[in-house]
């Protein structure tokens, strides 16, 4: 679930407000939004790409909260990490290109 | 019946032509191909076009086969040969055929899709967030009027026709309502808050709202759908396991004859139970973590690798999302209610399907063809009865747990409620192996529940989460009843229906099990329609 809004880098553009689909945050003027409602969120991630400067991170536990360590997750990679895999840089979508799903379709294990 | 049509000035009100519920896939499809047919067009979402429902978060496979091609043959014969005898060969051609229309489109307006080793434009994947924020600019460059954050709470009906809905603004506490000649509910399926990935927001609205007009279902009973995750997890990507060695605690391997699932029910009901994604090669390592990026959120955040170190396992209800039942629809979207349309997992897919699962291909592929057919029928139905419905007065249709039949009762909490539809869905022991016994214990249970919701259930004056919730909760309700009804009637095992009672299937019952119903839910068998929806 989402533990993390960086006030060091979040630059207030509320985009994570209005893409959230369950509706987690709330706004504020000029400052960086709530986590208002923790426990609705769906752990999808999305929010993540959403944000033009990495400032949001998503635990991967799904039915409860931990603290999170912003300076560790910097050192560790993992803030932003989603965005860099998928290739969305500043909220801008993009590395569909270099999606390789097909090769799950070549040992003929899996079919549509 | 509320009037509607007075409104103060903070509301919204609009008037369109077609509105769309959900703007998952098959509400966009629907929208788009309202528009591009020349209707005015207003697509209402609850979450956000681009990151809200299944697709957003979890990424779809797709059958993309042409015309004449082995590919197409393959698929359609490998579909009739496990429906068990409930999908049709025309059906399953013409939604193949729309939706490789569709997938090629999404190339020529500037999709990207990868290329293959043999230099092939691979079509057969689309990456959720990138597919939907594509989507949602075709969109708005076709004129789709957006409402974003906005769940639809009811359906506003004159003189026996769907002449729009109403809803709320869950950011701006905004009340809207939207006046139109035609409804498309694209609000996908229900699947009880599980956190199975990406469906919290689906809890079977739409399937509520259209019941109280009247609407039918079919197929509830093909519900008994978990997705395999992590433990831990929101991440219920399938797909890998293929290529996964199971093992219990003492890390005996679990024998996976038969259905991979039913096996991990068995064991998880029994203790825990474990994964490792031993079977993969590098380039199929690589190939996993440059397609599916959100399969390894879950372990490079936990700091495990799957492909040496085994992880536990759990089973997440997926319900009608990945299942099989929905509205019954013809082959223009149309429902039974004049005015109202349905697509994607809102709509029954049986003819598709049968009783099996639709995940891993058909799902999504039924989601565009079904959406670009809806949004033809509404926009055509639109077209015919013209912009009259601008004057009609419009009553809600709304009930549980919007407007109470009693009085409200402030102690009668949405969240006790949630949790007695849940304690009767999620379970494997209830949901995924099923008995007679134990499912007329479950009815007796939830329409308990349900009068109680249905009498004093209410958010009044609470801000608009609370209100959706209570919505939410009704819906929760009323698909927990058709599921379990319609669970009881089909006495014999076929497909996602396991009866440990009836574990065989009986040729006698081929056929479908249409249910509806508010206060008193119905199910009544149906011969095999060869025109429903084909
Ligand atoms: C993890 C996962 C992986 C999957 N992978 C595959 C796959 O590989 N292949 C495949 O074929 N299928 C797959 N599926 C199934 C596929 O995602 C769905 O069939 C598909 O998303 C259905 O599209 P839809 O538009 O009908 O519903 P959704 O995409 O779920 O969209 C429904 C929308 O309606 C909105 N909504 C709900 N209630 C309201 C309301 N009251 N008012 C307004 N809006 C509302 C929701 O917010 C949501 O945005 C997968 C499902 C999951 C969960
Ligand atoms: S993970 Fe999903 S539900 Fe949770 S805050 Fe982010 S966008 Fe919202
Ligand atoms: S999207 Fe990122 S930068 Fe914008 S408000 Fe949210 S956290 Fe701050």
């Amino acid at each position: 679930m989402i533990e993390l809004v960086s006030h060091d880098r979040c630059i207030t553009c509320q985009a994570c407000v209005s893409a959230c689909p369950e509706n987690v945050f709330d706004k504020r003027e000029h400052a960086p939004p709530v986590i208002a409602r923790p426990d609705d969120c769906q752990t999808c991630f999305l929010c993540e790409l959403y944000c033009p400067v990495d400032a949001l991170y998503v635990s991967p536990l799904a039915d409860a909260h931990e603290t999170v360590d912003e300076q560790q997750l910097i050192e560790s990679g993992l803030l932003g990490s989603f965005a860099r895999a998928m290739g969305w840089k500043r909220a801008i979508p993009g590395g569909t290109e270099n999606d390789l799903t097909y090769r799950m379709f070549e040992d003929g294990r899996v079919s549509t | 019946m509320t009037d509607v049509t007075r409104r103060t000035e903070q509301d919204i009100a609009l008037v369109a032509d077609v509105l769309v519920l959900g703007g998952g896939p098959s509400g966009a499809w629907a929208a788009l191909t309202a528009a591009e047919n020349g209707a005015k067009v207003v697509l209402a979402e609850k979450g956000f076009v681009g990151t809200g429902g299944a697709t957003a978060a979890g990424n779809t496979t797709m059958i993309h086969a042409g015309p004449h091609s082995d590919a197409r043959e393959a698929a359609i014969k490998r579909r009739l040969s496990i429906a068990h005898g409930l999908a049709d060969r025309a059906s399953i051609e013409r939604i193949i055929d729309q939706s490789f229309d569709c997938l090629n489109k999404l190339a020529d307006w500037g999709y990207h899709y990868p290329v293959n080793d043999a230099g092939a434009s691979y079509r057969g994947s689309l990456r959720g967030p990138d597919y939907l924020r594509f989507m949602r600019k075709k969109l708005r460059k076709a004129g789709v009027t957006i409402l974003d954050q906005s769940p639809a709470l009811e359906l506003l009906a004159s003189d026996g026709a769907i002449s729009g809905a109403a809803g709320i603004n869950r950011l701006t506490q905004q009340r809207w309502s939207v006046r139109s000649a035609a409804v498309v509910i694209s609000t996908g399926g229900c699947a009880f808050l599980s956190k199975a990935l990406g469906t919290n927001g689906l809890t079977g609205d739409g399937l509520l709202l259209s019941a109280e007009a009247g609407a039918e279902l079919s197929g509830m009973e093909f519900t008994g759908q978990y997705g395999l995750a992590p433990a831990f997890s929101s991440i219920t990507k399938g797909i890998m396991y293929f290529w996964a060695t199971f093992t219990d605690e003492d890390g005996n391997v679990l024998e996976r004859k038969g259905d991979r699932q039913s096996v991990v029910a068995q064991n998880l009901l029994k203790g825990p139970v474990y994964a490792v994604i031993d079977q993969a090669d590098a380039r199929l390592q690589e190939g996993m973590r440059r397609g599916q990026p959100n399969m390894f959120l879950a372990f490079d955040r936990k700091g495990i690798d799957p492909f040496t170190q085994r992880f536990p396992v759990t089973l997440r209800y997926e319900g009608t999302v990945r299942g099989v039942g929905g509205l019954v629809i013809d082959r223009s979207g149309a429902t039974n209610v004049p005015g109202l349309f349905a697509a994607g997992d809102a709509a029954s897919r049986e003819n598709f399907v049968g009783a099996v699962s639709g995940g891993g291909g058909p799902n999504a592929t039924w989601a565009i063809a079904s959406g670009v057919w809806a949004g033809q029928g509404a926009g055509a139905f639109a077209g015919r009865i013209g912009r009259l419905h601008d004057h009609r007065p419009a009553g809600g249709l709304g009930g549980a747990g919007l407007k109470p039949s009693e009085k409200p009762n402030a102690s009668v909490d949405a969240h006790t409620f949630i949790e007695a539809a849940q304690q009767e869905i999620l379970p494997l022991d209830r949901n995924f192996f099923r008995t007679g016994p134990g499912l007329q214990a479950s009815l007796g249970r939830l329409d308990t529940a349900w009068r109680s919701a249905r009498a004093h259930l209410s958010a009044d004056g609470l801000p608009a989460s609370e209100i959706v919730r209570a919505r939410e909760t009704a819906a929760m309700l009323a698909n927990a009843r058709w599921i379990v009804a319609s669970a009881m009637a089909r006495r014999e095992s076929r497909g996602i229906n396991r009866r440990l009672d009836f574990p065989n299937t009986d040729p006698m019952q081929q056929r479908r099990l249409l249910s509806g119903g508010i206060d008193r839910v119905w199910v009544r068998p149906n011969v095999i329609e060869r025109a429903i929806a084909s």
